[in-house]
């Protein structure tokens, strides 16, 4: 089977500064995939180039078999809001917008329309425990809630592939492994690519694989279990 | 994990057949290696000789399974004095591991290639624990959560070690 992303052989520096240098990474459909390796390795400017958020110097940048890394700018950017969800590690909420309203937004910005979109992110609440908060601003939410909130937000197009960079790095760990449970949660209930970067662990370890990058390389540590992968792979 | 110690605090809540014991320290900390009966009750039988419990009148039936044990004030000022006392903090070094990398060094090995097996391995085992803390009861997740700690500084040494391989190999083999 072709992995539903993939980053062949990339390159990527920053002025002088090398950041990627060969880099290669394939994640399954249906897969929640750890990007380890210490600060400064190369793991955000990775998921970058694989999210078509940068543009690699050299190497392909492959999605649903399509190459994705030669297209304009504009058709990068609507893939990214139609087949793909993003997670930071500061939530990065629209701090004039209330948490519904923050969910509701990938979809907006697509086009749907308002009440149709606000339909659509209420489920989330409770999905998310955070029942009653939907009027809220972002300075009026803790930082797990706010991140909730952010989660839901990468969700809520059911993206393909949800991007998240050490979402639970601002977090302390008891609810850090809260996010990272309804993250994988979601993300397998509705069959979601996760490509997740960390360099904690323990959240790794809610992965059902792990790459490790190293001086701007990617490589590939263990597999999981076969049968539990070809198994969330369905619908 | 100490055995007479464990039932001796089993005993501390209340008196209880050999029967009791057993099923509850298999429940609590079996851990799929339950406690021969034997065991339970050549166990029961040195704490008694040594006045920590006292076996109860045998009940109708008789046999040994019969009989209901007691913690003595001596059990129980052992039992309390084992917890209070503070674990060994341990592993002082992570020995087998930390002589494999030297060895490696030293030989002129890949031991980069070992740490990326021994990481691989370390997540494997994180990962069935993090599946044990999600589906499992609550006290099944404050043992994996011990786990998980452990192994988290386990991998840590790992990594910080993998990023100082040439500098140690040097320092190694000079
Ligand atoms: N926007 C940028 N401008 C210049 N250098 C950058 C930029 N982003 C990242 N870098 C450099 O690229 C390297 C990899 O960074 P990054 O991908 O952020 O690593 P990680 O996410 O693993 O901490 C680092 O040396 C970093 O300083
Ligand atoms: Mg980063």
């Amino acid at each position: 089977m072709s992995p539903l992303i993939e980053a062949r052989d990339i390159e990527l520096a920053f002025g002088e500064t090398p950041a990627l240098r060969g880099a290669s990474l394939a994640a399954e459909a249906g897969e929640v995939l750890a990007v380890m390796g210490a600060s400064g390795s190369g793991k955000s400017t990775l998921l970058h180039c694989l999210a078509g958020i940068l543009v690699p110097d050299a190497g392909e940048v492959h999605f649903d078999g399509q190459r994705i890394d030669r297209l304009d700018e504009n058709r990068r950017s609507a893939l990214r809001r139609d087949a793909f969800g993003f997670v930071f590690q500061f939530g990065q909420l629209v701090p004039e917008l209330t948490a519904e309203e923050n969910i509701a937004l990938p979809l907006l910005l697509g086009g749907v329309r308002r009440a149709a979109a606000l339909a659509e992110a209420r489920p989330w609440f409770a999905r998310l425990g955070l029942d009653g908060l939907g009027g809220r601003r972002s300075g009026e939410l803790s930082g797990g809630q706010a991140q909730r909130v952010a989660l839901a937000r990468g969700l809520v197009t059911r993206p393909r592939v949800l991007f998240a960079d050490e979402p639970t790095g601002a977090l302390d760990s008891l609810t850090g492994e809260q996010v990272m449970e309804l993250m994988v949660g979601a993300a397998r209930e509705q069959g979601t690519t996760v490509v997740l970067v960390t360099h904690e662990p323990r959240v790794a370890a809610y992965a059902d694989r792990e790459a490790v990058v190293r001086d701007g390389r990617a490589r590939t540590l263990s597999t999981g279990s076969a049968p539990v992968a070809a198994e969330r792979v369905a619908p | 994990m100490s055995v007479p110690l464990t039932l001796l605090g089993l005993l501390e809540r209340e008196p209880s057949h050999g029967y009791d014991l057993k099923r509850d320290y298999d429940a609590f900390f079996g851990r799929g290696k339950p406690l021969p009966y034997g065991q339970v009750y050549s166990t029961l039988g040195r704490l008694a000789r040594d006045g920590k419990v006292v076996a109860g009148e045998a009940e109708p039936g008789d046999g040994p399974e019969r009989k209901r044990y007691v913690i003595t004030e001596a059990g129980v000022t052992e039992f309390e004095h084992w917890l209070g006392e503070p674990v060994a903090p341990e592993p002082t070094l992570q020995s087998v591991l930390f002589t494999k990398v030297v060895l490696a060094l030293l030989l002129g090995r890949d031991a980069e290639a070992y740490l990326d097996t021994q990481r691989a391995a370390h997540l494997r085992r994180m990962r069935e624990l993090t599946e044990l803390r999600r589906t499992g009861p609550l006290v099944d997740a404050l043992l994996a959560d011990h786990g998980l700690f452990h192994l988290e500084a386990d991998l840590r040494w790992i990594d910080l070690t993998t990023a100082r391989l040439d500098a140690l190999a040097a320092e190694v083999r000079a």
